[in-house]
């Protein structure tokens, strides 16, 4: 478990900021929430709570630029998302509950597209060295339909190793993972936190982890 | 620029990967094109007559079947989100798959056009200016099908409304290309013909990407 955080690239991480202010949420006729202020900076994370169907995935959404708010903004350092929308995704990493994954090919195709579609270059070992972390030795090459739900969400997960973005958006990160996953996630989760990266989770359960705070929808 | 080339390569291995989807549109292409020989009978005349209609019309219909399946699946399984956060401006990934359903649903029909064109008794020259028709033409046909086909995502009987709201704006493609081979065949300028065709080429080119990048947006909000 050791630095591969180390080269964030531009930005010095302790002055990055996503800020949300008065943020209104509607789908369809149902207004999901009003006037929703929050904030996370670098070594923080947002754990966000509520009932099912209240609006946690639609706010995550929301953060990640996916959809636009019915009012409100959200910046990151002080930049609109919408105006600088390339920059913000430069730092940002979404997962959200749909897999993303192409069940015809396999974790390791899978893999290096999502992370040319991400902009980065990562060589074979990197991936592979992934994978292998997440428990997927032996199943690279396998075509992703042969996974079971808990190897594919490994598959996702191991993208977070090799995609350097600043925060992280993970809409259930803790779904269908077996207990050793879930240890090797708050990990990870909590290497990403202690080195300056920023996270807001919807879950579930309780995650013991520090610098966090609660959002209750 | 990776990116985009991360998109072509990952369409066709998919394409590769599940050869049948591709293998049918390329049988419905040379079978409904050789039942009208078999249907019409020896009239070598008639034939040559019918044969640009009755190619270009089959090879609209045949790139028609592929496009349901240009961002379906990227849609369903969140794809298309991954896509719109990328750092790759969306546009340019849009491109990409719509090269890649040329690439698989386009280039072939042009390839197998020689030999469809032998049925109708179709000579050497015209043959010749066939198959460049449909070079210039089925990007085209990719091009416009494409916003067709993100406008329809999420539609229940998307399909059916697909066929609808893209035949129409095939028709340009359609008149100017059948044109094209049917003047040469009689010995007249194709020029025209071909200015007109790579006229919409360059206009469709220019649009068609940034207007399925915008109906792709409406989708995945």
């Amino acid at each position: 478990m050791t630095a591969y955080f180390s080269d964030f690239d531009n930005l010095p991480l302790n002055q990055s900021t996503l800020r949300a202010s008065a943020l209104t949420c509607v789908r369809g006729e149902r207004t999901l929430f009003t006037d929703l202020d929050l904030q996370v900076s670098a070594g923080e994370w947002l754990h966000i709570r509520g009932e099912n169907g209240i609006g946690k995935t639609s706010l995550l959404r929301l953060l990640a630029g996916l959809t636009a708010p019915a009012a409100g903004s959200i910046s990151w350092n002080d930049q609109s998302i919408v105006a600088d929308a390339s920059e913000y995704h430069r730092n940002l990493l979404f997962l959200g509950h749909r897999d993303s994954l192409k069940e015809d090919l396999t974790a390791f195709e899978n893999l290096s597209i999502v992370t040319a579609l991400d902009g980065v270059t990562v060589s074979e070992d990197e991936i592979l060295f992934a994978l292998h972390r997440f428990g997927l030795r032996g199943r690279e090459d396998l075509p992703v339909n042969c996974l079971s739900a808990g190897q594919k969400r490994r598959v996702l997960l191991a993208r977070l190793l090799l995609r350097k973005a600043k925060l992280w958006i993970l809409d259930e990160p803790f779904n269908a993972l077996d207990v050793r996953a879930v240890e090797m996630l708050s990990e990870l989760i909590g290497e990403h936190i202690a080195a300056g990266g920023m996270a807001i989770m919807t879950s579930h359960q309780e995650i013991p982890m520090p610098n966090g705070r609660v959002v209750q929808l | 620029m990776s990116a985009l080339l991360a998109v072509i390569r990952r369409d066709l291995l998919l394409v590769m990967r599940r050869k049948s989807e591709v293998l049918t549109i390329l049988f419905f292409f040379v079978i409904v094109t050789s039942l009208f020989p078999l249907g019409i009978g020896a009239d070598t005349a008639l034939l040559r007559k019918i044969a640009p209609g009755v190619i270009w019309v089959t090879a609209l219909l045949s790139t028609m079947l592929g496009l349901q399946r240009l961002f379906a699946s990227d849609f369903a399984d969140g794809t298309l989100e991954q896509m719109a956060l990328s750092p790759t401006p969306l546009t340019l990934l849009v491109g990409g798959k719509i090269a890649a359903h040329w690439l698989v649903c386009g280039l072939p029909l042009v390839l197998l056009a020689p030999v469809i064109g032998l049925q109708f008794d179709l000579d050497a020259s015209t043959l010749g200016t066939f198959i460049l028709a449909l070079l210039i033409g089925t990007p085209i046909l990719s091009l416009i099908g494409a916003i067709g086909a993100a406008l329809t995502l999420g539609v229940r009987g998307g399909g059916v409304l697909l066929s609808l709201l893209v035949l129409p704006l095939y028709i340009p493609v359609l008149i100017f290309g059948a044109g094209a081979v049917y003047a040469q065949s009689v010995g007249l300028d194709v020029g025209g013909h071909f200015s007109v065709l790579a006229a919409l080429l360059v206009l469709a080119l220019f649009f068609a990407p940034w207007a399925t990048t915008a109906a792709v947006r409406i989708a995945i909000e």
